[in-house]
C-alpha cells in the first residue's frame, strides 16, 4: 500500500481514491473481493476439467476427443436401445398374437392402450382433440357411431390408409354430390330433405310440410348411399342419419349447407409414417375408448 | 465530497464546452415513446397466448407477426434509443468535448429511428428473413449498417478529441458495445437478395452453421447490446445518483476485459443437443460458466459504488430503480450460466423459463436502469430543478417490480411444469402427456404473466405522463426561490 500514500482515503470504504475524475465522479482503489476471485478461479477449473473430460477443443484436423470418449449421439443411441429393451417382451407379444387374443390378456391391454393414447396424444389429437371427442368436421371416436366401420380390421384400414388421402391408392373415398351447388335439386327442395333428415332422428320439424315434401326427394336422391331408412351404408362411407350424431352440426342450417355444397374431411394415411407396432395400439385404444364393435 | 469536485492531475484548464443536448433530448423522448408501443405490443401478444382468439384472424395483427415488432420494439427501438441518447450525453461530459461531426448526429438519430420504422412495418406487412433478433431483409439490415458505422464515427470522434487525459469506464463499455454490434450485425445478415428489386433474401450460411452464426449473433446481442451497452449507462447514472465514486476501478478493468474475451464464446449454448457438434457445445458452456463471475463484477461494482448511501434507499426512488436494477442484473448473469449447463439446458431449454430468464433481465436490468436514467436525465436536460412528481416515480418502481416478479415467477413455474411434462414417461415407458395438454397446463401461468405485463405497462405509461410534465411543466432552475419570510425578533 506504500504507493497509495499520495492518495486521499475515502472514510466509508477506508479505500485510496484514485486521482482522476470525469464529470465529478471519482474511482476508489478498491481490491476485488477475495471471495470473487475465488469463485472465478473455481469456474474456470471447472472448465478445466471439464475440457479434459469431454470433446472441447478443434484443432485443424478435428478435436480434442476428453478422456471420457464422451458423444452425444452415442448416449441418445443406448437410451433409446434400452428403452427399446425395457419395452421388448410386451411389444413382442403384441406383435405374435391377434387382436382378439390381446383383447382377452388384461395386461397386454393395459399396455397397448397406454402406449396408444401416448401415439393418439402425438399424432391424432391434433384433429380429434385430446380426449378424442372430436369437433365440428373431425369425428367422435368416443361414440358408436362409425362412417366406415368400429371393428378391429376397419379401423385398422381406416389408420392404414385414411380418408380421401391424395397419396394413398387404398384410401376410403367417398364423395356427395353438391345437390344444390351443381343443380341437381332447387333450393326450396334442398331445404325440404334438410328438413326430412332432422326427422329421422326424431327431430320434431319446424315446418312439417317441408319435411313432408323433402321424404320424396329424399327417396329420390339420397336412399343410395344412406339406405332407405337413413341408417347409412358403409361399405359406401354413407353416414348413419338416424342416430342424433352430426359430423357437421345438427343445425337446420348446417344440414341443408352440407347438403347445397357438402365439405369432406381428410385423413392422412398411416402405414409407412408409423410402424404396423404402433397403428395396432392405436387400433385397440380407439376401438377401447368405448365405441368398438 | 471532495473527491467529486477535484481536478484529475494533467486535466486542462476548464474552458466552457457547449454539449450538443438537443439529439440527446430526441432520443429520449424516442425511447419513452418507443417503450410504451413495445411494452403495450408486448402486453397485446401475452394476451393473444392466453386467449388465441385476440389475434383476430387477421394477418397484421396474429402473434407471429407482432412478437418481433415487440422484441425490437423494446430491444432496439426503446433500448437502442436508450444507448445511443446516454451515450451521446455521457461522452461529452466524460471527455468535456462536444459532440463530434456536427450534422452526423441528426443522421444517426433520424436514420436509426427510420430503421425502426421500417423493421416494424417490414414485420407487420410479413416481411422477415426468420433469424430471431435480426429479422430485417436485407434492405433495412444495409440501412442500419450505414446508419450505425455514422454512430461509431460520431462517438469515436468525441472520444478522440477529449480533454480528459483517460477515457472513463462507461465509454470503454460503449465503444466494445458499438463495435461489436457492427461486427455482428454485418456477418450475421449477410444474405443473397432473391431479385434485384424483391425484398426476399435468403442467408449466406445453410444448416448448422447459420443457426450457429445466428446465435453467436443472438447471444453477444445479449452480450453487447443489452449487457455491455447498458453497464456504460449503469457506470455513469450510479455514481451520479448516489453521488459515491465508483467503488474499485480495478473491478472495472478486469470485469471489462474478462467480460469482452469471455462472452464471445458462448453462443453455442443456445444450441445444445442439437446438430452442433458436442465440442462447440461443451466449449460454448463451459464459457458460459466461466462469464458468471465477470459479469457479477459490475454488480459488485455498482452496488458498492452505493456505499455510505443506502439510507437514501428509503428517500430516493430514482436511486431505487437503478440499485434494484443491478440486483436484477446479477440474478439474471447468475441464472444464465446455470441455464447454459447442459444438464440444466435439457430440462430449460424450449420452455418458458427462457422467456422468464430474458424478461428478468430486460424488465429488471435493462428497463430499471433505463428508467433511473430517464429520471436522472429529463430534470437536467429541460433545466428543471427536478421530477414533476416524485410519489408518480414511487407509483411507478412498485407496479414494475410487481410487474416483473408476477412475471418472472408465473413463467419459472410455467417453464419447469412444461419442461417437467415433456419428458414424463409412465412406468410403462410412454410419454405422459401429449403436448397438447401441456400447452393446456400453461394456461393459468400466461394469464399472470399477461397481468404482470399489464402492470410494468401502467408504471411506464405513468412515468411518460410525469416525464412529459418535467418537460413542460416542471419547475425551471433559473426560478428564484420565494423571499424567505421575515424571521420574528427575538
Amino acid at each position: 500500500m506504500a504507493e497509495n500514500r499520495k492518495y486521499e482515503i475515502d472514510p466509508v470504504t477506508g479505500s485510496p481514491i484514485h486521482p482522476y475524475s470525469w464529470d465529478g465522479i471519482g474511482e476508489l482503489e478498491t481490491p476485488p473481493p477475495r471471495w470473487w476471485v475465488l469463485t472465478y478461479a473455481v469456474c474456470f477449473l471447472f472448465a478445466v476439467g471439464w475440457w479434459v473430460a469431454y470433446p472441447a477443443w478443434p484443432y485443424i484436423a478435428g478435436y480434442t476427443k476428453g478422456v471420457l470418449g464422451f458423444s452425444t449421439r452415442a448416449d441418445v443411441a443406448e437410451q433409446i436401445a434400452a428403452a427399446k429393451a425395457a419395452q421388448a417382451p410386451m411389444n413382442d407379444k403384441l406383435a405374435a398374437l391377434d387382436y382378439a387374443a390381446i383383447a382377452a390378456d388384461p395386461e397386454l391391454m393395459h399396455f397397448a392402450t397406454a402406449g396408444g393414447k401416448a401415439l393418439f396424444g402425438e399424432n391424432c389429437a391434433q384433429c380429434h382433440g385430446s380426449g378424442a371427442a372430436g369437433n365440428v368436421g373431425y369425428p367422435n371416436l368416443l361414440d358408436d357411431d362409425w362412417v366406415w366401420g368400429g371393428d378391429y380390421a376397419t379401423l385398422q384400414t381406416t389408420i392404414e390408409h385414411g380418408v380421401r388421402s391424395t397419396v394413398d391408392a387404398d384410401s376410403r373415398q367417398s364423395q356427395m354430390p353438391a345437390f344444390g351447388k351443381d343443380g341437381i335439386l332447387t333450393r326450396e327442395q334442398v331445404d325440404d330433405v334438410g328438413a326430412y333428415v332432422l326427422t329421422l332422428s326424431g327431430t320434431a320439424p319446424a315446418d312439417a310440410a317441408a319435411a313432408d315434401r323433402g321424404k320424396a326427394v329424399f327417396a329420390d336422391n339420397c336412399v343410395a348411399c344412406h339406405g332407405d331408412t337413413g341408417a347409412g351404408l358403409r361399405e359406401l362411407g354413407g353416414p348413419n342419419l338416424t342416430d342424433g350424431i352430426w359430423l357437421y352440426s345438427g343445425d337446420p342450417k348446417a344440414v341443408a349447407a352440407q347438403i347445397w355444397n357438402p365439405r369432406h374431411g381428410v385423413m392422412p394415411a398411416w402405414a409407412g409414417r408409423l410402424d404396423p407396432l404402433a397403428i395396432k395400439k392405436l387400433v385397440l385404444y380407439v376401438h377401447d375408448l368405448g365405441g368398438g364393435e | 465530497m471532495t473527491i467529486s469536485t477535484a481536478l484529475s492531475p494533467g486535466r486542462m484548464p476548464d474552458a466552457p464546452v457547449a454539449y450538443r443536448d438537443d439529439v440527446v433530448r430526441w432520443f429520449m423522448i424516442a425511447a419513452v415513446f418507443w417503450a410504451v408501443v413495445g411494452m403495450l405490443v408486448g402486453v397485446v401478444i401475452a394476451a393473444q397466448l392466453t386467449y388465441p382468439a385476440l389475434n383476430l384472424g387477421l394477418p397484421w395483427t396474429s402473434f407471429g407477426r407482432l412478437r418481433p415488432v415487440h422484441t425490437s420494439g423494446v430491444i432496439f427501438a426503446f433500448g437502442g434509443s436508450m444507448l445511443i441518447g446516454t451515450s451521446f450525453y455521457i461522452v461529452q461530459r466524460t471527455c468535456r468535448a462536444r459532440l463530434f461531426g456536427g450534422f452526423a448526429a441528426e443522421f444517426v438519430f433520424w436514420g436509426y429511428q427510420a430503421f425502426i420504422v421500417m423493421a416494424a412495418l417490414s414485420y407487420v406487412l410479413g416481411g422477415s428473413q426468420s433469424k430471431e433478433y435480426a429479422e430485417p431483409e436485407w434492405y433495412i439490415d444495409l440501412w442500419l449498417a450505414v446508419v450505425w458505422v455514422t454512430y461509431l464515427v460520431v462517438f469515436a470522434g468525441t472520444i478522440m478529441k477529449r480533454k480528459e487525459p483517460h477515457i472513463y469506464v462507461s465509454l470503454w463499455y460503449f465503444l466494445a458495445f458499438i463495435i461489436t454490434i457492427a461486427v455482428l450485425h454485418i456477418v450475421n445478415n449477410l444474405a443473397i437478395p432473391v431479385s434485384f428489386f424483391g425484398s426476399k433474401s435468403y442467408s449466406l450460411f445453410s444448416g448448422v452453421q447459420d443457426a450457429m452464426t445466428q446465435w453467436w449473433y443472438g447471444h453477444n446481442a445479449v452480450g453487447f447490446f443489452l449487457t455491455a451497452g447498458f453497464l456504460g449507462m449503469m457506470y455513469y447514472f450510479v455514481p451520479k445518483q448516489a453521488e459515491r465514486p465508483i467503488w474499485s476501478y480495478r473491478l472495472s478493468i478486469i470485469s471489462f476485459w474478462s467480460l469482452i474475451f469471455v462472452y464471445i464464446w458462448a453462443g453455442p449454448h443456445h444450441l445444445h443437443y442439437t446438430a452442433l457438434p458436442d465440442w462447440v457445445q461443451m466449449l460454448g458452456m463451459t464459457f458460459s460458466v466461466i462469464l458468471w463471475m465477470p459479469s457479477w463484477a459490475s454488480m459488485v461494482n455498482g452496488i458498492m459504488t452505493v456505499s455510505g448511501r443506502w439510507d437514501r434507499l428509503r428517500t430516493d426512488p430514482i436511486l431505487r430503480f437503478m440499485v434494484v436494477a443491478v440486483a436484477f442484473y446479477g440474478m439474471s448473469t447468475f441464472e444464465g450460466p446455470l441455464m447454459s449447463i447442459r444438464a440444466v439446458n435439457g430440462l430449460s431449454h424450449y420452455t418458458d423459463w427462457t422467456v422468464g430468464h430474458v424478461h428478468s433481465g430486460a424488465l429488471g436490468w435493462n428497463a430499471f436502469i433505463s428508467f433511473g436514467a430517464l429520471y436522472y436525465l429529463f430534470p437536467r436536460l429541460w433545466g428543471r430543478k427536478a421530477m414533476y412528481s416524485e410519489p408518480a416515480i414511487r407509483l411507478h418502481f412498485w407496479l414494475g417490480t410487481i410487474g416483473i416478479v408476477l412475471y418472472i415467477t408465473a413463467m419459472w413455474a410455467s417453464g419447469i411444469m412444461q419442461g417437467l411434462m415433456w419428458r414424463a414417461y409412465d412406468s410403462l415407458g410412454f410419454l405422459q402427456y401429449s403436448f397438447v395438454e401441456t400447452v393446456a397446463a400453461m394456461h393459468p401461468y400466461y394469464a399472470i404473466r399477461a397481468v404482470g405485463g399489464l402492470c410494468f405497462l401502467s408504471g411506464t405509461v405513468i412515468m411518460a405522463w410525469n416525464l412529459w410534465k418535467t418537460a413542460t411543466a416542471g419547475e425551471p432552475v433559473e426560478a428564484q426561490p420565494a423571499t424567505p419570510a421575515l424571521q420574528p425578533a427575538e
